[in-house]
């Protein structure tokens, strides 16, 4: 039974697969939801996306009040693990003096009852959970967001 | 009296002292046979074959596949530095293990040599044959090596890394100015490069302070 089920199961999929990837299946389908692959056909390649490259210029500002701040330059292959975090090398008091780097936030020297630290707190300690480098990637999806300001 | 008397009690003898008696009487006084010249040219040649087979044999020691054919070096650091800019980077250059950590001048070749048999020892003692063993020796051997590298003034980093060749215009902001205040403060490139091509055992930085 099970033998026989399976290429019938297989076939109907197939026919399926080929009804909803067709043309003009897809032209009807332009406005709803796309898989990531979009509307190109399966035997096309797509267009390869932009690298997003860390911008390593100037500082973005911050587009809400409590955004943790951006990474102004390159953090790949930096070790963030249970032994080191090499981002402390620069941005950890008092590093931060010799390298010319902003410090790390109060906050963080701070564990969760609100005692104050030497070193930074386990709860900060994976950066890039908060941090991430700044690019100028486009919005992958609209935005309405605004944030709470009055200075506009 | 017959023959094998005469070798029994005279001053011939057999054996391995034998041997040794008769290398030891060549070495002494060369063979009269042939001539002055022959003996230098086959030295000279010899000399040659030598002196080449001991520089190739001690430069197949100087490649990455014998450093990783010891499993120490290719379950730990080798693993790790495949992950880094000096395996994998945009321009293609490779820095293998002995470019870093051997260095290139001949006699301090030979002196890092030597000392790399220190190395041998502990690999056929086992003493750190299990990642957990190395992990624990980590710090110390990672201390061992910025230790000489800062002594030597980072010396094989500079085969391929000079401040004098760097155009600081195409660098990072903050790298440029790092560099520029490195050149006037007279720092050498492990000072702040460490943990580049491998991980950094827990209790670096602690430990850098120290050195500095």
């Amino acid at each position: 039974m099970i033998k026989l089920l399976a290429p019938v199961l297989m076939g109907v999929f197939l026919i399926l697969g080929f009804t909803l990837w067709s043309p003009q299946a897809n032209s009807q389908q332009d406005d709803a939801v796309h898989s990531l692959r979009g509307t190109t056909a399966l035997d096309e390649n797509n267009e390869a996306p932009d690298l997003k490259k860390p911008n390593t210029g100037n500082r973005f500002g911050k587009a809400y009040r409590q955004q943790p701040p951006l990474i102004p330059h390159k953090i790949d292959k930096y070790q963030i693990n249970l032994k080191v975090n090499q981002c402390m090398r620069c941005h950890d008091w008092p590093y931060n003096v010799r390298e010319g780097a902003p410090k790390i936030s109060e906050t963080h020297y701070k564990n969760r009852s609100g005692v104050a630290l030497d070193k930074v707190s386990r709860s900060r300690w994976f950066c890039t959970q908060c941090h991430v480098t700044q690019t100028r990637a486009p919005a992958i999806v609209r935005n309405d967001f605004t944030p709470a300001t009055g200075q506009r | 009296m017959n023959e094998q008397d005469s070798v029994e009690t005279g001053k011939e003898r057999t054996g391995i002292i034998g041997l040794l008696h008769r290398i030891w009487g060549s070495l002494r006084r060369p063979t009269a046979r042939y001539a002055l010249g022959t003996l230098l040219a086959t030295g000279f040649v010899g000399g040659i074959l030598f002196w080449g087979s001991f520089n190739w044999s001690m430069e197949l020691t100087n490649t990455e596949t014998f450093c990783i054919s010891c499993h120490e070096m290719e379950q730990n650091v080798y693993r790790e530095y495949k992950q880094t800019v000096h395996y994998s980077n945009r321009t293609g250059v490779r820095a293998t293990c002995p470019d870093c950590h051997v260095p290139k001048t001949w006699i301090h070749k030979i002196a890092r040599k030597i000392k790399a048999s220190n190395e041998l020892y502990h690999h056929f003692l086992g003493t750190i044959d299990t990642p957990e063993k190395f992990e624990g020796k980590r710090l110390e051997l990672a201390t061992n090596v910025w230790n000489v590298m800062k002594k030597t003034d980072s010396r094989e980093c500079r085969n391929c890394h000079n401040f004098e060749y760097m155009d600081f215009t195409v660098q990072e902001n903050r790298a440029q100015t790092r560099h520029e205040t490195a050149i006037t403060d007279g720092k050498t490139c492990i000072d702040c490069h460490k943990g580049i091509a491998h991980e950094l055992p827990k209790g670096a930085y602690e430990a850098e302070q120290k050195l500095d």
